[in-house]
């Protein structure tokens, strides 16, 4: 191999001044690849929050032309002091809450079964990732029909088992509305939660469940003493990915309620959208659309520092 | 974990998290066999009263579902195709050349994939609309790289660092330019990674409904979500048809998973858990 690489007339000169040119010029065509797809990100990604900072400061409504000026933070002001904004706060943190709990229970439940071996494992695992490649405004729209009084096939189970609930119209009561909103989001986002958290079990060496056994651990004990530790990591990047799409929550409302009846189901990014594209209120939507960005913005935050915690973040 | 559930216990619970994951899909079937009439009755049955095809012929003679189909198609296609150049581009610059700065990118790139969908929408709104280019394709297809770009990138990045960089290695020392490298050797090896990142993007971008809401406003450029919310908003609900065109339209989606759900979870996995 050296002798063949010797008789090429480029290894004829000085080492060390082929080897840093060559360094050089692989950097170069490093800066050159990665730079469009930063570019791209930047004109899709960060000029719109930058455009929505100015925005925010100024009065700009689509519907009375030629008066946008400067109003400084009074967009800021009149949503802090609107009780619709607050309302709709609450609602989003309750919907996170309950949502993104419930996720993660049937989730891990989910993980725990198909981490294990038997027969028909694959298919169980393609089968329970199909719900989450179904488009979200999709599921909202079947959920809502399924938990209609003709056609759905909830009253018709209810009816037919003799439970309690048949005959409700779910979308007319303020509380009983968000039960087909939690198990249309349910049904989509827990394949994803289950498929993080297998990620991590299957990192997990069987050997010290081996060796708990011996010990005299029951699997109960196992679970709580050994699995949820070690799992640690993959379940709170589960948990922020989550939130942060639970946070988020817009499809789902829009196609399944529109935020009623009244206000009762509307969230922050209803909300925000209801002014931007309703009211055409781009000065005081862009308000809005900056405190959420500081929300999920803490939220990066928090994923970034829980990932310098562990080794191997970058390649 | 092994003597956590009775052995029948645990296939009746695998039987009932195949019947919650699977069972509405049923349903939707077997609603859209359903007349309007038997639609419109309080259900009978696990079967179709009267076995019908009107939702299905009624969705592509009246309702032209297949311009929907089409357009989610084409748009979901070219952010796929962008993504992936882009994203492959930036992964290989990342895992193979001697740049500074890494972490700092692909923590930028992280960061965009956490900005919040409903802020960019007032913005790009009126971007677009002073552009004129609301109702257009790439009125979608440009804020859709918000949704596939970054993933697509962080999941290639991953991928390129597990591929051995000595067959590279070998190709230059043997004389070949960077570029033949790339494109002869590395490509080849790279293209199940690569294929991977393209079924998320499209994905991602076939499931937005935000995006084609806010910027679409004439019906011959709705795309599949859109179109079947938009079924409804007609002088009364057309069940049936939202049935038919809900099987017309996760029809594909349910094989790409089934037949890629290996490729489908690494690249999720990879995405966010391998880091």
């Amino acid at each position: 191999m050296a002798a063949k690489l010797a008789t090429r007339p480029r290894d004829q000169l000085p080492r060390s001044r082929r080897g840093a040119s060559y360094l050089a010029r692989r950097r170069r065509v490093g800066y050159l690849l990665v730079l469009p797809a930063l570019i791209a990100l930047a004109l899709v990604a960060i000029y719109p929050l930058l455009y929505n900072l100015v925005l925010s400061s100024r009065f700009d409504v689509a519907t009375e032309p030629g008066t946008q000026h400067f109003v400084g933070m009074q967009n800021y002001h009149s949503l802090v002091v609107d009780p619709a904004f607050w309302g709709d706060l609450l609602h989003t943190g309750i919907f996170v809450v309950i949502s993104v709990t419930l996720e993660f229970v049937a989730g891990m439940i989910l993980a725990l079964v198909v981490n294990r071996k038997f027969r028909a494992r694959g298919l169980v695992r393609a089968s329970i990732l199909i719900p989450w490649a179904i488009p979200t405004a999709v599921s909202a729209l079947l959920w809502k029909m399924f938990f209609d009084i003709r056609s759905g096939f909830v009253d018709f189970a209810l009816s037919a088992l003799h439970l309690p609930g048949a005959q409700t119209v779910w979308f007319n009561s303020p509380v009983l509305a968000w039960v087909p909103i939690i198990l249309s989001d349910m049904w989509k986002n827990t394949p994803f939660i289950a498929l993080l958290l297998l990620a991590g079990l299957q990192t997990i060496p069987q050997e010290i469940y081996e060796s708990a056994k011996i010990d005299g651990a029951s699997s109960w004990q196992a679970f709580w003493s050994l699995t949820l530790p070690l799992l640690r990591p993959a379940i709170l990047v589960a948990l922020i990915f989550r939130t942060l799409s639970a946070m988020l929550v817009f499809d789902t409302i829009f196609v399944m309620t529109g935020g009623g009846p009244g206000q009762s189901t509307e969230v922050i990014a209803y909300y925000n959208w209801y002014k931007y594209m309703v009211s055409l209120n781009f000065g005081y939507g862009a308000a809005v659309a900056v405190v959420i960005t500081i929300l999920a913005l803490l939220l990066a935050g928090i994923y970034v520092r829980i990932l310098r915690q562990r080794e191997g973040f970058v390649t | 974990m092994r003597t956590w559930f009775g052995r029948t216990g645990f296939y009746v619970l695998v039987a009932v998290i195949i019947l919650y994951s699977l069972f509405p899909f049923y349903w939707v079937f077997k609603s859209s066999m359903e007349s309007s009439v038997a639609l419109n009755q309080p259900t009978t049955g696990m079967l179709p009263v009267q076995w019908t095809f009107v939702h299905y012929e009624a969705i592509f003679a009246v309702e032209n579902f297949l311009r929907p189909l089409l357009n989610s198609m084409l748009v979901a296609g070219l952010t796929t195709i962008v993504s992936v150049i882009l994203g492959s581009m930036a992964a290989y610059g990342l895992a193979r050349m001697p740049i500074k700065g890494k972490a700092l990118i692909l923590g930028f790139v992280l960061l965009v994939s956490f900005f919040p969908q409903i802020a960019m929408v007032g913005p790009l709104y009126l971007v677009f609309r002073h552009l004129h280019w609301l109702n257009t394709y790439q009125s979608l297809v440009i804020p859709y790289l918000i949704l596939a770009l970054p993933i697509t990138t962080w999941i290639l990045t991953a991928f390129f660092g597990q591929i051995p960089v000595d067959i590279e290695e070998a190709a230059m020392v043997d004389g070949a330019s960077i570029r033949q490298t790339i494109l002869k050797v590395f490509a080849p090896i790279a293209l199940p990674g690569i294929f991977t990142a393209a079924i998320l993007g499209f994905l991602l971008s076939w499931n937005d409904f935000l995006f084609a809401l806010s910027f679409i406003q004439s019906p011959n450029m709705d795309t599949v979500p859109l179109a079947l919310v938009n079924f409804r908003n007609a002088y009364y609900v057309h069940y049936g048809q939202i049935y038919a065109g809900v099987v017309v339209a996760s029809l594909p989606i349910a094989l790409i998973v089934l037949f890629l759900q290996q490729r489908i979870e690494s690249g999720l996995t990879a995405g966010s858990v391998k880091g």
